[in-house]
């Protein structure tokens, strides 16, 4: 027996008619022409969902309106209308409000990532190592008191305990261990920032 | 013009509207009437 293929447009003068059953074929036979070129343009299922879904609302207007006139070119028709409405939907996209550093207000002063990037993590580093070389510089007594204070965070009680000096010469040195880097700093003209 | 739409596009199956999509539009479909009355149109969504 021999299968014969119903036309598109058989089957929307069918639907024009009355025949609801006729809609049913025509999507069945189309649907993942039109679902996969939606899909192709937005790349989200949902938004190529909400579309066909419009799309094919566009056609039943149309078509139980009497308005359509494109005998034999169902497909591309209903093509051009999910086209449109893709079209609409970016246009839409644009038209929503959205945060760009072109005004006074910089979204990302208030959302900037508190951790440190591959970038400054790795400027951070550097500066480290620099200070430890001009730390390594200073005098043998300043540089026990820098670290102990600096490194080891210990109070200058502490401190004056374990290396067996007062408190007084422990905060001297530190003030000198300071005033020394600053000088060779300063010297150097060596840049420590991040 | 119109093949515009459709040449180049690659017929691969991929992806294929939810049945409950389908069913809404078929639904939509018949339930929708239009009723012209003199050079107006009324739609009406009967349930």
């Amino acid at each position: 027996m021999k299968n014969v293929v119903i036309t598109d447009a058989l089957l929307v003068s069918d639907y024009i008619g009355g025949k609801e059953k006729s809609l049913s074929t025509l999507i069945e036979r189309h649907k993942h022409k039109i679902y996969n070129f939606i899909y192709s343009k937005v790349y989200d299922r949902d938004v190529t969902e909400d579309i066909f879904q419009d799309t094919f609302i566009k056609v039943i207007r149309t078509l139980k309106r009497g308005k359509y006139n494109e005998e034999g070119k169902f497909l591309p028709w209903v093509m051009r209308i999910a086209n449109n409405l893709v079209i609409d939907y970016f246009r839409k996209n644009k038209r929503m409000p959205k945060f760009d550093n072109s005004t006074d207000f910089d979204i990302f002063s208030v959302i900037s990532d508190t951790g440190l990037n591959a970038e400054k993590t790795m400027i951070t580093d550097q500066i480290k190592e620099a200070l430890k070389q001009l730390v390594e510089k200073l005098p043998n007594d300043q540089k026990e008191v820098l670290i102990l204070r600096m490194y080891n965070d210990m109070s200058f009680k502490d401190i004056s305990e374990k290396t067996g000096v007062s408190i007084n010469t422990a905060l001297g040195r530190m003030r000198y261990a300071i005033i020394n880097l600053r000088k060779v700093i300063d010297k150097y003209n060596i840049v420590l920032t991040n | 013009m119109a093949e515009l739409y459709i040449e180049n596009f690659d017929d691969t199956e991929l992806f294929e509207p939810k049945e409950e999509t389908v069913n809404f539009i078929l639904n939509y479909s018949k339930a929708l009437k239009i009723i012209k009355r003199n050079s107006l149109e009324f739609e009406m969504l009967q349930n």
